[in-house]
C-alpha cells in the first residue's frame, strides 16, 4: 500500500508540475497577476507529493519490503538501520528521487523567500523550474520508477553496495545535488531574464545568494566525495581525475565563474550576456553530470547504473533544457547589450580574466573527458584519458588564477592605480615568498619545486586575502568596532579565498612529500617509511553486523615513542559477495599515517599499502573553509535589506529597460 | 551570430553523445587478440568420477584444434546464466571447452557442478587469479576463443549467448589451422 501511495505521490506532483509550467507563462503573455501568484502554490504543492513520495520509500527501506524491486536489490535484513536511510540513494531510482526532492525542495524555497521580488520574475523562474520538473519526474515514471513491485518477493534482498556503507557516502550525494539542483535556480533566473529582457543590478542581485548557495553546497559535495575516495577507496588518493568526479568539478569552476562575473554584473552592469551564458552552462554541465554517471556513455568505477534506455532519455532532456535556453539566448542575448568601458586593470577586468582561466580550465577537463567518447564514436577505438593529462593541463591554468586572487580583493573597481596596489601587496609577496622558502626547509628539509610554488601561491593567497579585513578594521577606531563593521560578505569572500589557499597548500606537501609503500610482511615484521616505523602484528578475524572481517594490527613507532596502533579491515560481505577494504587512518592536521590491508599469504604474512601524507587534510580544510566562506556571503544581510528597495526600482525602471 | 555559437557546439556534443549511447561499454576489444595464447600451466580439478587426470596442463596440451578458455567461478551469478548454454555445446560437441576455475574453492565448485552438470573438457583451477591477470579477465565469466596455433581470436565478455556464439565464435572455430 505504501509504495502505491508514493507511486501515486510522484503521478500527482507530474500533473502539479505540468500546471506550475503552463500557468505562469500564460500569465506573463496575458498579465494576469493570479496565474503567476499560482506558481508559488503549485511549487508549495509539488513540493509537498515528492516530500510524501520520498518519505514512502524511506519507510519501505526500513520495513525492508522486498516486494518493492528497488528495496529488494538494495537492501537486506541484516542492513544497519542508518544505512537503510541512505541506501534509498544506493543506486539508480532512488538518487533520481532524491535529486527530483533537492529540486522540488530549491522551487519551494524561491515560492518562500521570492515573495519580495516582482511577481512576474518570480512566476517565470518557477515556470522554468516547472519544465526541469516535468522532465525528470516523467524520466521517473516512465524509465525509472523506485516504486515499482517485484512477484515473487524475494525472503532476501540484495543489500546495499558495500562501497556506500560508509558514513562519507551518506552525506556526498545529498550535498552533490544540491550544489548541482540548486544551479537550477541560476538557471530558471537566467532564462527568465532572457523571457522578459530585463537583466539589470536588482536581478543580479536576487541571482547572486542563489548561486553561491548552489555553489557551496557543490564544494561541500566534492570535498566530501574527495574525503569519501580516500577513505573508502582503498587507494590513497584523493582525486582521481575520473568522469564522475569531472562532472562535478566543471560545474563548479562554471559556477565559480558564474559567482564572480554575476559581481560585475551587480556592481558595474558589465558582462550581462557572459553571465547568462554561464548560468547556462553550469546547470548544463550539472545535467551532463546525471547524465554520464547514469547512461554508461562513459565508463567509470562510480557508474553504479547504467542502461542505455535511459541514457537517451536524458540525452533528450539534455538537448530540450539546454538547446532551448541557448537558442533563446542566440536571439535574445544581443539585446543585453553591457553599458560602460571595462579596464583590464580594476576589479572587473581582474574578474574577467579569473572567468577566462576558470572557462578555459574547465574546457581542458571537458575535452579531456569526452575525447575518449568522441575517438569511440569516430570508430578510432578505445582510449581513455588520465590523470597525466588532467594535471599538465589543469595546475599551470590554476598559477596565474591563484595570482590573480590576491590582486582582486585588492584592485578597485573601475580603474586600478599600480602603485597603490604595489604599495598594498609587497608585504604580501614579501611573506609569500619567505614562507614558500623556509616552510618546506624547516619542515622537510628539502625543498621541491611544486612545494615552493605550492608554497608561494597558498600563503599569497591566504595573506592577500585577508588584505581587504585588515583595512576594514584599521580603518575603524578599535579592533573591536572595526571586527563588527567587517560585512559578511567581506568575510565570505576573504575565508573561501583563504580556503582556496589552504587547498593549495595542501596539494603542493601531500605530492611532494609524501610516502606510498606496498610491502609484504610477515607477523612481528616492520618496516621503515620516512622516520616512521610500522610493525604488523598480525590479522585476526572480526565479525560485524553484516560483515565478517579480518583485521590486522599495525603499531607505529618514531623514534622510540608509540605515535598509534592501527587496525585496517578487509571485509567479506556474505550477502553481495563482495570483499571491501577498510583502511584505517590516524589524522593530524599535519600528516596523516594510512594502512590498507591487500592480500593475505598462507603464512600468515600480508600485503600492506601504507601511507605517509603530510598535511593532505589542509586540502579538506580548504573546501571546508570554501563552504564556509559561501555561506556566509550567502547571508550577508544586504540581500535581505536590499530586496525592499530593489523591487520598488524594478517597478518603476523595469519597463525602461525592456 | 556570435551569440548562437553555444548553440552550434551543444548541437556537435549532443551529435556525439548519441552516437556514444549506441555503444556497449562494456566491449573492450582485448589487446591480446591476434597474439599467442599466453603461457599458462595450471592444476587440474580433481573430480570424483574421472580416471587419474594429469596433475596439471598447460599450453602444449590443447594445441593442434581450435578450443574455449572460460573463466567461470561457483560465486558468479553470470556463470550460473551461461552454464545451461555450455552444457549444450558441449553436448553437441565439435569443440573443447577449457574451463578456468577463478578464484574458487575447490569443494565449492564441485558441489556447483555437482548440481548442474559438467560442460568442461578440463577444469583448470585459478586460486589466486594469475591466469586471469595474464588473460586481462575484467570478470567472470569471460570466453577466449583460441585457434589450433595457439592465437587468441576472440573475447566474449560476460554469458555466452547462443546468438553471440553463432555470431562470433563458431565462424572463427575452422580457423588458424
Amino acid at each position: 500500500m505504501i509504495p502505491e501511495l508514493g507511486h501515486f505521490a510522484l503521478i500527482l506532483a507530474l500533473g502539479i508540475a505540468f500546471l506550475q509550467t503552463v500557468a505562469p507563462l500564460v500569465g506573463y503573455r496575458r498579465r494576469d497577476a493570479k496565474l503567476l501568484a499560482f506558481a508559488g502554490s503549485a511549487a508549495q504543492a509539488q513540493f509537498f507529493c515528492i516530500a510524501f513520495a520520498y518519505a514512502c520509500l524511506t519507510i519501505s527501506f526500513v520495513n525492508t519490503d522486498f516486494s518493492v524491486a528497488y528495496v529488494a536489490q538494495n537492501a537486506h535484513t541484516d542492513l544497519p538501520n542508518v544505512y537503510r536511510f541512505s541506501a534509498v540513494w544506493g543506486a539508480h531510482e532512488g538518487s533520481l528521487l532524491l535529486w527530483m526532492l533537492m529540486l522540488s525542495g530549491w522551487t519551494f524555497a524561491v515560492s518562500v523567500f521570492n515573495r519580495r521580488i516582482p511577481a512576474e520574475l518570480s512566476a517565470l523562474v518557477i515556470a522554468v523550474l516547472g519544465v526541469i520538473s516535468v522532465g525528470l519526474l516523467l524520466f521517473m515514471l516512465l524509465t525509472s520508477n523506485p516504486f515499482d513491485r517485484l512477484f515473487p518477493v524475494p525472503l532476501q534482498g540484495r543489500d546495499l553496495n558495500p562501497l556506500l556503507q560508509d558514513f562519507g557516502l551518506t552525506i556526498h550525494p545529498p550535498m552533490l545535488y544540491m550544489g548541482y539542483v540548486g544551479f537550477s535556480v541560476a538557471f530558471a533566473f537566467a532564462v527568465a531574464a532572457l523571457i522578459t529582457g530585463k537583466l539589470d543590478a536588482a536581478w543580479a542581485r536576487w541571482t547572486r545568494p542563489w548561486t553561491t548557495t548552489a555553489w557551496m553546497f557543490l564544494t561541500l559535495g566534492i570535498t566530501l566525495g574527495s574525503w569519501w575516495a580516500y577513505n573508502e577507496l582503498g587507494w590513497g588518493g584523493w582525486w582521481f581525475w575520473d568522469p564522475v568526479e569531472n562532472a562535478s568539478f566543471m560545474p563548479w569552476l562554471t559556477g565559480t565563474a558564474l559567482i564572480h562575473s554575476l559581481a560585475v554584473t551587480e556592481k558595474r552592469g558589465l558582462l550581462k550576456s557572459w553571465t547568462v551564458l554561464l548560468a547556462i552552462l553550469t546547470f548544463s554541465l550539472s545535467l551532463l553530470g546525471t547524465f554520464l554517471v547514469r547512461s554508461g556513455v562513459i565508463v567509470s568505477v562510480h557508474s553504479f547504473a547504467s542502461d542505455p534506455a535511459r541514457g537517451l532519455f536524458i540525452l533528450i532532456f539534455m538537448a530540450v533544457i539546454t538547446g532551448a535556453a541557448l537558442t533563446l539566448y542566440a536571439f535574445r542575448a544581443p539585446k543585453l547589450a553591457s553599458v560602460g568601458e571595462l579596464h583590464l586593470f580594476s576589479r572587473e577586468g581582474l574578474l574577467l580574466l579569473n572567468n577566462v582561466f576558470l572557462v578555459v580550465a574547465c574546457a581542458a577537463i571537458l575535452i579531456g573527458t569526452l575525447y575518449p567518447l568522441v575517438i569511440d564514436a569516430l570508430n578510432l577505438g578505445k582510449i581513455s584519458v588520465g590523470p597525466p593529462y588532467f594535471n599538465a593541463i589543469f595546475l599551470p591554468l590554476m598559477v596565474p588564477l591563484f595570482v590573480l586572487v590576491g590582486f582582486g580583493a585588492v584592485v578597485p573597481w573601475k580603474k586600478g592605480k599600480a602603485g597603490e596596489t604595489w604599495q598594498r601587496l609587497k608585504l604580501p609577496a614579501l611573506f609569500a615568498v619567505a614562507f614558500a622558502i623556509v616552510v618546506p626547509l624547516a619542515l622537510h628539509g628539502r625543498a621541491t619545486l611544486l612545494a615552493v610554488t605550492g608554497g608561494l601561491l597558498g600563503a599569497w593567497t591566504i595573506v592577500a586575502a585577508s588584505q581587504d579585513v585588515w583595512r576594514r578594521i584599521r580603518a575603524k577606531p578599535s579592533f573591536i568596532a572595526g571586527l563588527a563593521s567587517v560585512p559578511r560578505a567581506t568575510w565570505g569572500m576573504t575565508l573561501a579565498h583563504a580556503g582556496l589557499g589552504v587547498w593549495a597548500l595542501g596539494v603542493a606537501f601531500v605530492i611532494s612529500y609524501g610516502y606510498e609503500k606496498d610491502v609484504r610482511l610477515a607477523p612481528n615484521a616492520t618496516t621503515e617509511i620516512g622516520d616512521f616505523t610500522f610493525g604488523f602484528v598480525g590479522a585476526q578475524e572480526a565479525k560485524g553486523p553484516n560483515f565478517i572481517a579480518q583485521q590486522g594490527e599495525v603499531t607505529i613507532e618514531r623514534g622510540d615513542h608509540s605515535v598509534t596502533t592501527l587496525y585496517p579491515q578487509k571485509r567479506f560481505y556474505p550477502s553481495q559477495r563482495n570483499v571491501m577494504t577498510e583502511s584505517a587512518v590516524d589524522a593530524t592536521l599535519m600528516r596523516d599515517l594510512y594502512v590498507s590491508l591487500g592480500e593475505g599469504f598462507d603464512d600468515g604474512s600480508w600485503s600492506l599499502r601504507i601511507y605517509v601524507k603530510p598535511m593532505i587534510r589542509l586540502i579538506w580544510l580548504g573546501g571546508v573553509l570554501m563552504f564556509l566562506g559561501g555561506c556566509l556571503a550567502a547571508s550577508d544581510k544586504r540581500y535581505r535589506l536590499a530586496r525592499a528597495a530593489d523591487r520598488k526600482l524594478a517597478l518603476d525602471g523595469g519597463t525602461q529597460a525592456a | 551570430m556570435r551569440y548562437a555559437i553555444p548553440l552550434l557546439i551543444l548541437g556537435v556534443l549532443l551529435a556525439f553523445f548519441a552516437v556514444g549511447l549506441q555503444r556497449d561499454p562494456r566491449v573492450l576489444p582485448s589487446p591480446l587478440i591476434g597474439k599467442a595464447v599466453p603461457a599458462f600451466e595450471l592444476p587440474v580439478l580433481a573430480l570424483p568420477k574421472a580416471e587419474s587426470p594429469p596433475l596439471s596442463m598447460g599450453n602444449a596440451a590443447f594445441a593442434g584444434k581450435p578450443y574455449l578458455v572460460n573463466f567461470f567461478a561457483s560465486w558468479c551469478a553470470g556463470c550460473q546464466v551461461e552454464h545451461p548454454y555450455l552444457m549444450q555445446l558441449a553436448k553437441q560437441g565439435g569443440v573443447t571447452i577449457v574451463g578456468v576455475d577463478y578464484k574458487d574453492a575447490d569443494a565449492d565448485v564441485r558441489q556447483w557442478l555437482a548440481a548442474r552438470g559438467n560442460p568442461y573438457a578440463p577444469i583448470l583451477v585459478d586460486l589466486d587469479g594469475r591466469a586471469g591477470i595474464d588473460f586481462g579477465v575484467y570478470g567472470v565469466p569471460e570466453t577466449f576463443v583460441v585457434s589450433a596455433d595457439g592465437r587468441i581470436l576472440h573475447k566474449h565478455v560476460g554469458a555466452l549467448t547462443p546468438e553471440a556464439f553463432a555470431r562470433d565464435v563458431k565462424p572463427l572455430l575452422g580457423a588458424g589451422s
